[in-house]
């Protein structure tokens, strides 16, 4: 029972948050930005979502396979947007900075 | 050798959770694809020290515990942002140092950073991050070196 | 409850979705269809628990690994045409 209810207020912090995302998504500026709010949707809402889920199920197997999920979406996501924000940055896409570290002193060519 | 058979085992454990089906069809089809990817993996010659990072174990749900406290606050920070009336960002980008010397060490700490909403790692040179965070305050709690400092306690 | 978020998962998708097809350059395609890769997996997940099905959860783990292989490969090929036009000018 109290897992039910545990499960229930988990589903819906992680729709909040998965809202949020996507508004963030829809409202910031500029790509780097819009990485930062799906970064959001991507950690916490789908981990808050995924353990509910896990709290509602009683067999095993189906758990470790949440777990599975869970841990790839760990893994894949951050490297994802790493790889997003590095081909905006070389393809010659700037942030609106108000602070900026200036242009990378080496070569570009080569990595 | 070691590494390919430590693997294997690994890659069993995953076919064994995966699947749910016990006969004997079904065991000697997975035992068979185990054995193909092993092959694949072994001719690949990609297995070594840093593959199979096994002296992290120990030392990762530490260090795995604070990330999480970690994502959750900045998480609710993102969260915060968002809901303003006028979208509360202030962008910054940062150079900021390197220290980690083996690739496993650099990899987890840029990672963390990107795993944590707010700052993204977007480009990485020999000795540094190039970082960009959703405010000045966030990219200043990065430079703080806490996280920098407990991965090079990961690594060593 | 499980209704309700199945329902937001869905909006969060038509908004990617939207944003997609708005876009004004390949990168934020590529983030909106990432955001929208990542929701599918949610939304297969939540699904197989709605319609009580736990065998929906293979697909679910299929569709997390064809994802990211599949930003990292959008990605792979937009820089090479970056750097292939590089050398052009250069």
């Amino acid at each position: 029972m109290v897992l039910h209810w545990l499960s229930e207020a988990c589903l819906l912090a992680g729709s909040f948050l998965l809202l949020t995302g996507a508004l963030g998504f829809l409202r910031f500026p500029d790509i780097y930005a819009r990485i930062h709010a799906c970064g959001v949707t991507e950690t916490l809402a789908t981990s808050l979502i995924l353990v509910a889920l896990l709290l509602k199920s009683e067999a095993a197997l189906p758990q470790v396979k949440l777990l599975f999920i869970l841990l790839f979406l760990m893994f894949s996501g951050p490297t994802a947007s790493h790889a997003l924000a590095k081909a905006a940055w070389q393809g010659g896409v700037r942030p609106r900075a108000t602070r900026d570290a200036g242009e990378r002193p080496a070569s570009p060519a080569g990595r | 050798m070691r590494y390919t058979i430590a693997m294997a085992c690994v890659l069993s454990l995953f076919w064994l959770l995966n699947s749910g089906h016990y006969n004997a069809a079904m065991l000697g089809m997975g035992a068979c694809s185990v054995l193909l990817v092993t092959w694949i993996v072994h001719r690949m010659q990609a297995l070594d020290h840093e593959s199979t990072p096994a002296h992290l174990v120990l030392r990762l749900p530490r260090y795995l515990g604070w990330l999480a406290l970690q994502v959750l606050a900045s998480n609710l920070d993102i969260v915060r942002r968002v809901w303003r009336r006028e979208t509360d960002i202030d962008p910054v980008v940062a150079r900021l140092p390197l220290p980690q010397s083996s690739d496993l060490g650099r990899v987890i700490y840029a990672n963390s950073i990107n795993l944590t909403p707010g700052t993204l790692t977007i480009d990485m040179g020999e000795d540094y991050l190039l970082v960009h965070a959703l405010s000045g305050d966030l990219c200043d709690a990065l430079a703080t070196d806490e996280m920098s400092a407990r991965v090079s306690e990961l690594e060593r | 409850m499980l209704t309700l978020t199945v329902v937001v998962i869905l909006a969060v998708m038509l908004a990617g979705l939207a944003r997609a097809f708005f876009a004004r350059n390949v990168y934020d395609r590529v983030l909106a269809a990432n955001l929208f890769g990542t929701k599918t997996v949610l939304l297969i997940a939540a699904i197989s628990y709605l319609f009580g099905s736990p065998d929906f959860l293979d697909i679910a783990v299929v569709y997390a690994l064809i994802n990211y292989i599949s930003v990292i490969g959008v990605l792979r090929v937009t820089e090479m045409r970056v750097i292939a036009q590089q050398e052009d000018k250069g």
